[in-house]
């Protein structure tokens, strides 16, 4: 069974932004959607390994920072080249003001 | 010796050097000015865009006009310039996809932009990435203008277009009869193959139209608005593109050592959109050509004083090339203010010797 893990304060990501969580020598980018949603993907880009948190949200859209390859951060989708590849996303829930993500 | 090619020995070398996708120096810059840096819109970009198609209209028609007289020709300099040269900087910067803040006007700009400069959409999209990923890496960066010791005859033809455009043609050709490069199949993937072919045979159709056009009517003034101004016209992106990395430093993981940022005047940066920025660019690709003078005022603290203009840029540059020329491994080594993060020197011991 997978426990939730508690990853950061609901207040700590801007609306529209992303931050990177390290748990258990993994990477994960952690986003606050413009419409008040949180979500959970990978933190490393398929294309090169890059961490997305120092890249651009828009709208449901995380821009790589290195190559501007483009993913949509609620499923993953590859959405811009150069990545082809889909990126993988966890579960997310607040809690008394926290986020917290489930990863296997 | 260094050998260029991507599939080569130094291809491995740099591989083993560890310079193959590595950890790259950035100036430090809190995220939330980052941010505002890199946010994107659509009003700067459309304006320039409408500036743009609507000066090679104008010129074009004018010199349409007045062909066949000798009038016309300052008009097809002017509508050259533009095809072939503002082209470079459309399609590198929509290529990045930070032009316009909505997608489809990037793709629109940068396919029309990508079929008058001659590079294949597909294949020039993974090129570049490469050549962010590794910069001037001998063996790894598909994209350098300047090798050591510097190709001068080819790139002198280049100001009028020839080596180039002429290997993008024959690219074109071989695109489309559905084979491929061996080396481009080091950088594009297997899925994006088709596109490649797809593309290039649509830009035949183009050619192809273009000229039957020019036979029908028994006059090159057809080519002398589609296909002839990538040559008459280059001069501009290529006077500007040799002053990107020319001879400054290769096989090193900072850009400060091995691009240039260039003060130009107001037209020269319209037609190259802001790419005079070059280390800023590089350094941090998020950021729209509309925001690299922002960019630049907040990090060139921590890099060489910009080169003061386009002449001066030549004027440092031509020398170290000659000396190229004649032999010797060197390269310019540009001087960081007291305010700046040092070199890294023990990450560039590749780099080789630096010119007094
Ligand atoms: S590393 Fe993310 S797009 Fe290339």
């Amino acid at each position: 069974m997978t426990d939730w893990i508690d990853a950061c304060a609901t207040d700590e990501i801007d609306e529209e932004d992303v931050i990177r969580f390290d748990h258990a020598g993994r990477t994960y980018a952690i986003y606050h959607s413009p419409d008040g949603a949180f979500y959970c993907t990978d933190g490393l880009c398929t294309h090169e390994q890059v961490h997305l948190a120092e890249g651009l949200v828009m709208d449901h859209v995380i821009e790589c920072p290195k190559h501007n390859g483009q993913f949509d951060y609620r499923t993953g989708e590859a959405k811009r080249a150069p990545v082809c590849v889909n990126l993988a996303t966890y579960p997310t829930r607040v809690e008394g003001g926290r986020v917290q993500i489930k990863v296997s | 010796m260094r050998d260029y090619s991507l599939i080569g020995p130094d291809a491995e070398r740099a591989v083993a050097a560890g310079l193959a996708a590595a950890d790259w120096y950035h100036s430090d810059i809190p995220r939330k000015e980052m941010k505002a840096l890199m946010a994107r819109e659509d009003g700067p970009a459309i304006r320039d865009t409408l500036i743009l198609y609507g000066a090679m209209v104008l010129f074009a028609g004018l010199g349409i006009w007045l062909w066949p007289s000798w009038w016309s020709a300052p008009f097809w300099l002017a509508y050259g310039v533009l095809y072939g040269s503002a082209s470079d900087s459309r399609w590198h910067e929509c290529g990045h996809g930070t032009a316009f803040r909505t997608a489809w006007m990037n793709n629109a700009v940068y396919h029309i932009a990508s079929f008058m400069i001659v590079r294949n959409p597909v294949t020039w999209r993974w090129s570049h990435a490469r050549h962010h990923t590794d910069t001037i890496i001998v063996g790894r960066d598909p994209e350098i203008a300047v090798m050591r010791p510097p190709a001068a005859l080819r790139l002198l033809s280049n100001f009028f277009g020839l080596a180039d455009a002429w290997a993008g043609w024959n690219r074109m050709i071989l695109n489309a009869s559905g084979r491929q490069d061996p080396e481009e199949a080091t950088f594009i993937p297997e899925s994006e193959r088709q596109k490649v072919v797809t593309v290039a045979r649509v830009w035949v159709v183009i050619y192809a139209a273009t000229i039957g056009l020019a036979v029908w009517t028994g006059s090159i003034l057809p080519l002398m608005v589609i296909g002839l101004p990538r040559l008459y016209g280059a001069w501009h992106h290529v006077m500007t593109g040799l002053l990107q990395h020319g001879a400054l430093a290769d096989n090193v993981i900072d850009h400060r050592l091995n691009s240039r940022t260039v003060y130009m005047n107001p037209v020269s940066r319209f037609i190259y959109w802001n790419m005079n920025y070059h280390i800023e660019h590089h350094m941090f690709p998020m950021v729209p050509y509309h925001r690299l003078p922002d960019l630049h005022e907040r990090i060139k603290d921590d890099l060489p004083a910009p080169t003061r203009s386009i002449w001066a840029g030549y004027r440092e540059m031509l020398p170290v090339l000659m000396r190229q020329l004649r032999g010797q491994d060197l390269f310019l080594k540009r001087a960081l203010p007291a305010t700046a993060r040092p070199y890294r020197e023990e990450l560039h011991m590749a780099a080789g010797q630096p010119a007094e």
